[in-house]
This record gives C-alpha cells, sequence and structure tokens, in this order.
C-alpha cells in the first residue's frame, strides 16, 4: 500500500485534490454561503436554549453563561467536525455527481495519496468555516475566553481531525459501494456520531450501551477535551487524556480505512459499479 | 522488483477476456405476479443476452482476443450494447475480468495497476469534466494527477488549447458553458497532456459537428505519428474508422466477428454491382440490414474468432 511512493510526486498528486476542491468551492461560492448562513442559524438557535435556560426551567441558579459556553462549543465542534466527515466521506459522491470518477480512480494515484489530499482540503476547509461562525458567535453573546487554554483545544482539535478522517474513509466506500443510496448512508454514520457522543449533553443521560459505544466515538474525547480547556482551562500537559485515544483511534483508522476503500474499489471494479451512472 | 513497461512488446494484447454482470432479480411480487401471468397465458419474460439472466448474469463480452502492436490506430466497431466500453474500461483498469488476461506492453492491467496507468489515458464519449471548473483548472488538476508541477501544466495546457483553435478567452470559463465539441477537444487536450504511449479514445467524435471531427481526427493522428502513441478507438462513425483505422475489430454482443484492415474487411463481403463500404460490411456482420437495403443481398461470410 505504502510502496514505492516518490515523495514530490504525492505531494504533487495531493495537492490535485487540495486545489481542486478549493476551485470548486470558489466556482459554488453561492452554495457556501448558503451552508454558512444555514450552519450559523442553526448555531445561534442550539445557543439560544442555554441563554433560555433559566425560562425554560424556572430554576434561577443556572450559570447561563457557563451553559451557552457548553452549548456553543458543543455546536462547533460537531460543525467542524461533520464537515470533516461530509467532505471525506463525500470524495466519491462529488465525483459521481460531477461524472468524474473514472478519470480519477484511473489516474496513477495510491488511494492512501488521494486521502490525504482529501484530508488536507477537509481539515482547512471545515477550520475556516467553523472559524467564521465561532468568531459571528463570540461576537454575538459577548463571550469571556479570557480563561481558556485555545492552545490546547486546537491540539485536541487536530488529533480528533485524524480519527475522523479514518472514519470518514470508511463511510466513503458507502456510495462506491451503492451508487443510489451510499451518500444517505454516510448520513446515517454521522446521525449516530451525533446521538453517542455527548454533543449537546453529558453522556451519562444515555442508557449504559449508548455510552459504551461513546467511549469509542472520537467525537467523545474531542468535546471532552476541548471543552476541559475551553471551560475549565485546563493546561495542554494536562489533555494528554483525550489526545493519546485520539491519536491512537486515528493511526489505528488510517491504514485500516486505506485498506477498507482499496477492497471496495477492487470489488466496485470487479461488479462495475465506478460506472458513472449506477 | 519494479515492473516496467517494455516498449518493444505490443502495446495491447487481449486474451480471451470475458467480463459478465450480474443483473439484480426484481422485487419478489414482481416476479410472483409475472410468474402468474405466465402460468396464465402461456409467455415468460425473455431475459438479456447471456440466457437467464437474473440469474447467471449477463455476459457483456465473451473470450475476446486481440493484439494491438505499437504506432497502430485500431478501431472497434459495434452496435450500441455490444461491450465496447466494457471492453475499453477494462482495457483502463476500471474492469477487473473476469476470466482472461489483458497486457499493456507486456504488463498485466491487473497486478501491474499502477505501472499501466502512468502510460495510458482514455477519452469517453461523455466528456467528465467538473463542469463548473474552467478548462485549464480540469487541465491542472488532471496533469497534476499526472505528477506534473502547477507551471509546467499550465504551460503545456494553454499551449494544447491554443493548438486545438480554444479561443484564449474561454480558458477560464466555465466547462458548462462550452459546447460539447469544445468540451470533447479539452476531453483531447487533457489526455494528450499526460503524454500517454497508449490512447484509449471510446467514441470520442459521437455529436461532433463535421468540423470538430475533422480536428479531433487529426490530433489523434498527430499523436500517432509525431508523439509515438498507440491509439484504440471506439466509433460509430464507419467513415472515421476507414480513414483513421490501420486495422479493426468489429464487436458483436461481447464477441468479436470480424478482424482485419479495412480493406480487408470490405474484402470478406460479397460485391454486387457496388463497391462495399465499412458500413455494409458492419450491417452484415453484426446481422443487421438497413430497411431499403435489400439490393445488397450480402451473404453469409466465415469470420475470424
Amino acid at each position: 500500500m505504502f510502496a514505492r511512493l516518490n515523495l514530490r510526486t504525492e505531494v504533487l498528486q495531493s495537492y490535485a485534490f487540495v486545489a481542486r476542491n478549493f476551485n470548486l468551492i470558489k466556482r459554488y461560492w453561492g452554495w457556501e454561503l448558503v451552508w454558512l448562513a444555514y450552519s450559523t442559524a442553526t448555531s445561534l438557535a442550539v445557543v439560544f436554549i442555554g441563554e433560555g435556560s433559566a425560562l425554560i426551567t424556572g430554576a434561577e441558579d443556572i450559570d447561563t453563561s457557563y451553559f451557552v459556553l457548553y452549548l456553543l462549543l458543543g455546536t462547533l465542534v460537531w460543525g467542524f467536525l461533520s464537515g470533516l466527515f461530509n467532505d471525506i466521506s463525500e470524495m466519491i459522491q462529488w465525483e459521481r455527481w460531477e461524472g468524474t470518477i473514472e478519470y480519477t480512480l484511473m489516474a496513477p494515484v495510491h488511494r492512501f495519496t488521494q486521502i490525504i489530499g482529501q484530508a488536507g482540503f477537509a481539515v482547512l476547509h471545515s477550520l475556516l468555516f467553523t472559524m467564521t461562525i465561532g468568531v459571528a458567535m463570540i461576537i454575538f453573546f459577548s463571550l469571556d475566553l479570557s480563561d481558556a487554554n485555545l492552545f490546547g483545544a486546537l491540539l485536541v482539535l487536530l488529533a480528533g481531525s485524524l480519527s475522523l478522517v479514518s472514519l470518514g474513509v470508511m463511510a466513503s466506500i458507502l456510495p462506491l459501494l451503492y451508487t443510489e443510496r451510499g451518500t444517505q448512508m454516510t448520513h446515517i454514520v454521522q446521525a449516530f456520531l451525533l446521538l453517542i457522543s455527548g454533543v449537546y449533553y453529558p453522556i451519562e443521560v444515555l442508557p449504559s450501551v449508548l455510552q459504551t459505544l461513546a467511549r469509542v466515538s472520537p467525537v467523545y474525547y474531542v468535546l471532552n477535551g476541548i471543552r476541559s480547556a475551553v471551560l475549565e482551562g485546563t493546561p495542554t500537559s494536562e489533555l494528554w487524556g483525550y489526545i493519546v485515544p485520539l491519536l491512537i483511534i486515528g493511526v489505528v483508522g488510517m491504514p485500516l480505512g486505506v485498506w477498507v476503500f482499496r477492497q471496495a474499489e477492487l470489488y466496485a471494479k470487479r461488479h462495475g459499479k465506478l460506472k458513472r451512472v449506477g | 522488483m519494479k515492473a516496467a513497461i517494455d516498449r518493444n512488446q505490443d502495446a495491447l494484447n487481449v486474451r480471451n477476456v470475458t467480463k459478465r454482470f450480474k443483473v439484480s432479480k426484481p422485487p419478489f411480487w414482481t416476479r410472483w405476479r409475472a410468474q402468474k401471468g405466465a402460468t396464465g397465458n402461456g409467455s415468460t419474460a425473455s431475459g438479456g443476452r447471456g440466457g437467464d439472466a437474473g440469474m447467471q448474469g449477463v455476459v457483456a463480452i465473451g473470450g475476446v482476443s486481440l493484439d494491438v502492436h505499437r504506432g497502430e490506430i485500431y478501431g472497434i466497431l459495434g452496435p450500441n450494447g455490444s461491450g465496447k466500453s466494457t471492453l475499453v474500461r477494462m482495457l483502463s483498469t476500471l474492469l477487473i475480468p473476469d476470466e482472461g488476461q489483458v497486457l499493456v506492453f507486456g504488463l498485466d492491467v491487473v497486478r501491474h495497476e499502477m505501472e499501466v496507468k502512468r502510460v495510458i489515458n482514455r477519452v469517453s464519449v461523455d466528456a467528465a469534466f467538473f463542469k463548473k471548473l474552467s478548462p485549464l483548472e480540469n487541465l491542472l488538476y488532471g496533469a497534476r494527477l499526472y505528477g506534473m508541477t502547477g507551471g509546467e501544466a499550465r504551460r503545456k495546457s494553454i499551449d494544447i488549447l491554443g493548438r486545438l483553435g480554444l479561443e484564449a478567452r474561454s480558458y477560464t470559463q466555465p466547462m458548462d458553458e462550452m459546447s460539447r465539441g469544445m468540451q470533447q477537444k479539452v476531453a483531447i487536450a487533457r489526455a494528450f497532456l499526460t503524454q500517454p504511449i497508449l490512447l484509449l479514445l471510446d467514441e470520442p467524435t459521437t455529436g461532433l459537428d463535421p468540423r470538430s471531427k475533422y480536428e479531433v481526427q487529426e490530433f489523434v493522428n498527430e499523436l500517432r505519428d509525431c508523439h509515438d502513441a498507440t491509439i484504440l478507438i471506439t466509433t460509430h462513425d464507419m467513415g472515421e474508422a476507414d480513414r483513421l483505422c490501420d486495422r479493426i475489430a468489429i464487436l458483436d454482443e461481447g464477441r468479436i466477428v470480424a478482424e482485419d484492415t479495412p480493406a480487408g474487411l470490405k474484402r470478406l463481403i460479397r460485391r454486387n454491382g457496388h463497391e462495399p463500404t465499412l458500413e455494409d460490411v458492419f450491417m452484415q456482420l453484426t446481422g443487421k440490414k438497413l430497411s431499403g437495403a435489400e439490393e445488397f443481398d450480402p451473404e453469409p461470410v466465415e469470420v475470424a474468432n
């Protein structure tokens, strides 16, 4: 799988995917604006639940600003990770839609190289997108982040990105194998991650089976790590409890994801599933 | 040990290649209803070629063998659904044969996929592009996939697009604002950019006006003559095949029914008062006649393979 990699060529080939995807974003800028407006509105809607918590429950001793920040981190981190997951898992669906899948897959590019390029774009794209929403939110809610360990939070986020990329790669085989319904199937994976990972609530409220599953979800460690760094100001040296599991999932998951993808590609080539239309 | 392309070998050897596709069974209630209807009126729904398609699959390519020599322009003619595109997909590593072997300059396309990919390229009937991207953006993407730097790719792209007659202002406009002929020229440019030594052209001129067709055909000739490329082309345009190809295979229902030079193929069918055209050959060998062509009265012929 990693044999005979010529570093210069691999870098150029990886960059092909980054440049192509940013060119596509430039051309589809209207979609980006619509999606940005939608994401900002849904994030605001979630965060306003925190603002209204005292009114909803009738309790007066709720730390509203803590709750607002708790929900804000949930929605931003989820926005980042789900964006990342989408950008990776849609790498096949997008090509099917444009009709370029056969062209890309017959180019002399290792799948690992393609995934690195797609992942590089996905991290940059999701980071820019989430930061735009995040800055708007911080201004909107006048949040005080003076005690937050933002560097530590960023480290956790980057470690989490690696593991989410591997999950995205595995999910991307669904559109490869199921030409018509594959994308919808990736949405199910995403929805399940949202349910179990404690994005808007502590996982302790979940049934015990789901709590067990939450502990193998990388999203759970990303959220807890970032909440710890931002809400509690935990120093970076104490964030390894979150970073290490994420790195392990990523380091194991990436080669596994590439291998699974390669098997799916071979299956698709045996059964004629790369064809542009179904 | 790293496998290497051997330019002294044939550009392409296809050895007894077969490809079947499974056909999904219809839902049980549809089958039940059809069965019930059949019991009532004594008729059954017929499968596609390959007999009981629902159970055994459709034979898209059945035991095809052919050799394409280096520097040849080799044509494949055949009616719609005869298996031309399936064969081209197998040659271009996009489909794995069920049986048989495909060698490109001595390398097996399945075992040495990456080495083969480096020396081939393909232009398909539908110009597959990112439609909102410009020709230049699409070409840069394609060139980078083959390991070219941005600067080199940009310089070569502009050169090729210019030679294909595209106006400079169209280099940066979205592909979906271009005519099909222009898009197809960009597809040819993209394939040419990577300097393939085996170029697979799957109906590259379908839907093009006569001038665009001529320009594409000129380009194909230039590729062979000036760049030592071997070309395999599928087409429905008999005149094009006659003009371009050194040898032609006629494919029907997944099997090669004849293979020869254009002149050799014409000799295969009886002359009956007029010089046969490649279209006459095609009609006879694929077992189909145009209405009003009775005066031609072809004889059955013994064919290869």
